[in-house]
Order: structure tokens, then C-alpha cells, then sequence
């Protein structure tokens, strides 16, 4: 790991496992400064841009590299599962429940007889469609109500920092006990909106905050004085320069998404069965742990590869995205 | 001071009355309240009608909030459907979870800020290498799996400690499980404090204790921990309610009898004056813990002073 790496901890800290926090996230604090590392104009002589110039740093990371490699094999196995199985995960033999590891079933079989290998494997398509679909609304409700609340400042600014108060007081896993208790549906979309609407906070507060350090630039007083309009303003040149913490905060809260529905679901509120999933998996195989750890062990090493993998992603980027080293 | 301790409680209580509305609107509108009642069957409608009478849930949902709102602040917090006082659950409920908490946050404040030292002193060397991936593995697996894990490797397989906790959950079995609810929050706060500490190292105040001639240990703690815990204490102030509400997961695993559990039974059985009565004390906490970290901040840092 590379010396003087940045803390994640103001960035994922809101989204921990049950609970929500108001740390006062700043992005200007959460990127701290590094020692050392390229900048400057490049090669040609020509200015890079602040994305050519991130890429660039990623590119030499070593750390960003593997990581990068575990996700495209997770979002690989998750669209074409049957690449690297053979079976159903729902291909149960009763008479097989417990058993260790043999050749064909490395992981063994679980308290049902279901293979925890073709299992583990179908399980990841479940955890990223939540991380991936919910990161998604939760940047994009979280920036564009925290991007208008920082650009236009007055009453609705006043009112939104409220509501994202009231939000931040609620623990998130007693909300999605209480919210998602009520719901029988059997598909990852209870949980999505469930992520989704306790989520936008986080991002919306890091993207007000954002524009409003963006919006007090020179460019942009000069752009207004020229007689651009405010939503010329706000995608052309505030945008553009504000996104960046939010691109940062996301991906990491893409890990912790994961790791809440997996809790959700161990909890028997997320997902529920038939559904595939390492929460339901883990929460199934823990009054067996005596007999059978490998089941409990299998879904949840996968699982938390999976988070670390989108946690160190989020911090590789924040390093390279760093407007400090500029 | 005072000035600014009474705009701060002004501007909870619109919080307050947010996250409860929520929550109440959550388990009354999503859930059927009276179905938990009749057990597995379908309530008979002339039951239904009798007991939603009873419950005053043939108002509407704002005048219930109001009338539950009412009773709480004259310590009331309703009967649950069983017919035990939720006041009564909670007396049992929460000096466990307070315990609980109590052993995460010395956890957190003793292991974590005392890591975060050694590492910020001593950045780059391999002892900090090896606390932040240690941190990094820890922050990445889920607290139910550590928790799970720490359960079969100890209490199983090595018989160390007892894999769950009895009825009255006294301070030494609920070591443990402090220390699993404790796992992500201990990793957050070494890291908080290596950065701070690795930053205040530089600093001119730092250099001018070295350069008079005080004692190392005194140019740390005196000087280089006071000014570094500032973020810290945030954390670990907000931490009490998350913590207190994230408990649900660990004594869930370690069979505690405290305010998760209750709030479990609570939502299976859709008890709505047990579910909004705990998280309506949970909020307050959060909120409170809130404040006292804030009016902390001068305590701490001098330069700080409210008007």
C-alpha cells in the first residue's frame, strides 16, 4: 500500500453497517494531501486535464489495477454465472446437506444440500445489481438535489439540510427492518429503493458542498457576468469541476450498499428465498457454523472481497482525482 | 454558551419531530398494526373494528401521532399488544444495550486512539502497514460476518468465551460482543486518528514543545493528542446513537437481551408502540450525544468558544 494514502474514513463513515452519521463530510478534508505523485503539464507540453491526468496516476497503481480486475470478474460472473458453473443454485439434494468439499463441489454442500460453490457464484449477480443500481440513484437523486440546494442557496437549501438531518437520525438498519419488514415482494427492488432513499443525504450533502466551493470560482463569476444562464452555469462549468467527491463517495458507498443489503437479507428483511444471496446464504448456514463452517465461509469471504474490492477502488480513486496535487 | 445551547436544542426539535413522523408513518402506513394481533390467521372484521377502536387506529395517522407524541412526553410510552408496558421493556431493554455500548466505545477510545498514535507517529514503517490493511479488512467485512466468525473461532471451536449471552448480559460476557459491535467504528477511529496526528506532527506548536525541551511523552500527550482528537471525538460522539442502533445485528448473533432484540420482536410482530417507542429514545439519544460532542469541541480546543 502506498505511504500516505487517503482516509476513507469521512466518506464511508455515514454508511457503515447500521447507522447513519453526519461527520460534517467535507471533501476538501476527506482528500488529503499526498506526498510526492505526478502533475504538471504532460509530456507534449500541453495541459492535461484533471480525468487524463487521474487515469493516468490509476493506471500506475498497482493497487487500483487488482482491484479493478476483482470487479470486472465479479460484474463478469454476475451477467454470464453459467461461464464458470455447471449447475442450478437451486438444485438441492437433502441427502447431501453438510458435506465437505469433493471433486466437482470444491466448497461443499450447505444445510439444504445446495452446492455452495454454484451458489456463492450466483450470489454476486444479487449483490451488484444492488450496489451498482442503487449507487446509481442514490448519485443521481443525492447530486441533483444537493447540486440545485448549493447553486440556488435560500429557502429550499434551508429546507433540504433539514430533511437530510431528519434522514441522518434514523439508524439504517432499523429503517430497513421497519420499511422492508412489510414487504413480501420477491425481487432486489424493495431493496433498492429502500437504499435509495436513505442513502441520497450522504451524496447530496457532498455535492452541495461541492458546487458551492465551485460556484464561488472566477470562471464561473466571469461565465455569469457574460450573461450565462443558470443552467449554462451549472453543466458547463460548475458541474464538471463539483463531481469529482461525488464520483469518490459513490463508489465507495457502492461497497457499503452491498454489505447492507447482505445484512438486510441476514437479518430476513432484504432479500428473501428463493432469491440468491450471501446474506441469505450466511443467515442459513450460521445454525449449522458447528457442522458446516464452510458454508457460513464461502459466501462470506465472497461478500467481503466484494466490499473491500469496491472500497479500495473508491480509494484509488480519491488519490487520483486528488485536487491538492495539482 | 447558554445562547448557543438553546439555539441547538431549537433546531433538534424539528429533527425530532421529522424522524419520528417518519418512523411512525413507515410502521402505520406500510404495516397492518392489528394483524400481528390475531395471529397467523386473518382477523374477523368485528375483532379488527373492536381492537382498532381500542387503539384509537380509526383515527387518522396525524391525530395518533399527535396523541402518541402527547403520552410520550408525560412518560408514557403505551402498553405493547401483550399488555406490558413499553416503559417496562425498556427498563430491562436498555441497561443492556448501554452496556454493550459502553465496552464498544472504550474499545474504540482505548485500542483505536492508541493505534492511531503509534501509527501516526510511526508513518511508513511496517507496523502502519499493517494496522491500515488490518483496518481496511476490517472496515470491508460486514459486522455480521465478524461477528459470526469471532463466535465459531472462539466460542466454538476454542470454547473461550460462552457463544451466546444469558438473560442478565453482565459486563464480562458481553466482552465479545462490544468488541464485534465495536470492529468497523475501532478501524474508523485509528485511521481518524493516524491522519490527525500524522498532520498535527508537523505543525509549529509541535516543533516549539520539542525545541523547549519537554519530555516526549508530554509533547505527545499534552500537546499533539489534544489537538488531534478533535475529529475524533466527532466520530465517536456520533458513533453512541449508530452503535446503539446498530447494535440489532450483534445481539441478534449473541442472543442479547437488549434494545435490538426487543426492536425485532417488536417489527416481527408488528408492535407499533414498542418499534416507535424504542426508535423515538434511540433518535433522542443520537440527537443528545450530538450536542454534548459539540459542546465538547471547546472543552477540547480553547480556540473554540461559542457565543
Amino acid at each position: 500500500m502506498p505511504d500516505g494514502r487517503h482516509e476513507p474514513e469521512q466518506a464511508i463513515a455515514g454508511t457503515g453497517m447500521g447507522g447513519t452519521m453526519d461527520l460534517g463530510v467535507d471533501e476538501a478534508e476527506a482528500l488529503e494531501k499526498r506526498p510526492g505523485g505526478g502533475g504538471g503539464p504532460g509530456p507534449e507540453g500541453k495541459p492535461r486535464s484533471l480525468w487524463s491526468d487521474a487515469w493516468r496516476d490509476l493506471r500506475r497503481n498497482p493497487v487500483f489495477i487488482v482491484f479493478a480486475l476483482v470487479i470486472l470478474f465479479l460484474v463478469f460472473i454476475s451477467l454470464w454465472p453459467s461461464a464458470i458453473t455447471s449447475g442450478s443454485p437451486l438444485t438441492c439434494d437433502l441427502s447431501r446437506a453438510q458435506e465437505g468439499s469433493r471433486s466437482g463441489h470444491p466448497f461443499g454442500f450447505d444445510g439444504q444440500g445446495c452446492d455452495v460453490y454454484t451458489r456463492t457464484v450466483y450470489g454476486a449477480r444479487t449483490s451488484v445489481a444492488v450496489g451498482v443500481l442503487a449507487t446509481l440513484g442514490v448519485a443521481v437523486l443525492g447530486s441533483v438535489l444537493g447540486a440545485l440546494a448549493g447553486f440556488f442557496g435560500g429557502v429550499g437549501d434551508s429546507v433540504l439540510s433539514r430533511i437530510t438531518d431528519v434522514f441522518f437520525a434514523i439508524p439504517v438498519v432499523l429503517g430497513g427492518l421497519v420499511l422492508l419488514s412489510v414487504i413480501t415482494s420477491n425481487t432486489v427492488w424493495p431493496v433498492i429503493g429502500f437504499i435509495v432513499l436513505l442513502g441520497w443525504p450522504q451524496l447530496s450533502r457532498i455535492a452541495r458542498g461541492s458546487v458551492i466551493t465551485a460556484k464561488q470560482n472566477d470562471y464561473v463569476q466571469a461565465a455569469r457576468a457574460l450573461g450565462a444562464s443558470n443552467s449554462r452555469l451549472l453543466l458547463r462549468h460548475i458541474a464538471p469541476n463539483a463531481v469529482a467527491p461525488v464520483i469518490v463517495v459513490a463508489t465507495i458507498a457502492l461497497g457499503t450498499y452491498i454489505a447492507l443489503e447482505a445484512t438486510l437479507s441476514y437479518l430476513g428483511v432484504g432479500l428473501k428465498p428463493p432469491s440468491v444471496s450471501w446474506g441469505i446464504d450466511i443467515s442459513a448456514a450460521s445454525p449449522y457454523i458447528r457442522n458446516a463452517p464452510h458454508a457460513l465461509l464461502w459466501p462470506s469471504g465472497a461478500l467481503a472481497i466484494t466490499v473491500l474490492a469496491f472500497i479500495m477502488l473508491g480509494d484509488a480513486v480519491r488519490d487520483a482525482l486528488d485536487p491538492k496535487l495539482r | 454558551m447558554g445562547r448557543y445551547v438553546v439555539r441547538r436544542l431549537l433546531q433538534m426539535i424539528p429533527v425530532f419531530i421529522g424522524a419520528t413522523l417518519l418512523i411512525f408513518l413507515m410502521v402505520n402506513v406500510m404495516g397492518d398494526p392489528i394483524a400481528g394481533l390475531c395471529g397467523e390467521r386473518q382477523c374477523d372484521p368485528a375483532t379488527a373494528a373492536r381492537l382498532e377502536q381500542e387503539f384509537g387506529l380509526d383515527e387518522p395517522v396525524w391525530q395518533q401521532y399527535l396523541t402518541y407524541m402527547g403520552n410520550v412526553f408525560t412518560g408514557d410510552f403505551g402498553t405493547a399488544f401483550n399488555g406490558q408496558e413499553v416503559t417496562e421493556l425498556m427498563a430491562t431493554a436498555f441497561p443492556v444495550t448501554i452496556r454493550l455500548t459502553l465496552i464498544a466505545i472504550l474499545f474504540e477510545i482505548v485500542i483505536g486512539v492508541t493505534l492511531g498514535v503509534v501509527t501516526g507517529l510511526r508513518r511508513g514503517s511496517p507496523v502502519d502497514t499493517g494496522v491500515l490493511l488490518l483496518t481496511l479488512v476490517v472496515i470491508s467485512v460486514p459486522t455480521f460476518v465478524t461477528g459470526l466468525l469471532l463466535q465459531l473461532l472462539l466460542g466454538v471451536k476454542w470454547g473461550w468465551i460462552r457463544p451466546s449471552v444469558s438473560s442478565e448480559a453482565p459486563f464480562d460476557e458481553l466482552i465479545l460482543p462490544g468488541l464485534v459491535l465495536a470492529s468497523v467504528s475501532l478501524a474508523y477511529v485509528t485511521r481518524l486518528t493516524r491522519t490527525s496526528i500524522a498532520e498535527n506532527r508537523r505543525s509549529d506548536y509541535v516543533r516549539t514543545a520539542v525545541a523547549k525541551g519537554l519530555p516526549r511523552h508530554r509533547v505527545v500527550v499534552r500537546h499533539l493528542l489534544r489537538n488531534s482528537l478533535i475529529p475524533v471525538v466527532t466520530f465517536i460522539g456520533a458513533d453512541i446513537g449508530f452503535l446503539m442502533g446498530g447494535a440489532i445485528v450483534t445481539e441478534r448473533i449473541f442472543n442479547i437481551h437488549g434494545v435490538g432484540y426487543q426492536l425485532y420482536q417488536g417489527i416481527l410482530r408488528q408492535n407499533t408502540q414498542t418499534v416507535v417507542g424504542f426508535v423515538t429514545v434511540l433518535v433522542l439519544v443520537f440527537l443528545v450525544a450530538n450536542l454534548i460532542v459539540d459542546l465538547l469541541y471547546a472543552v477540547l480546543d480553547p480556540r473554540i468558544r461559542y457565543a
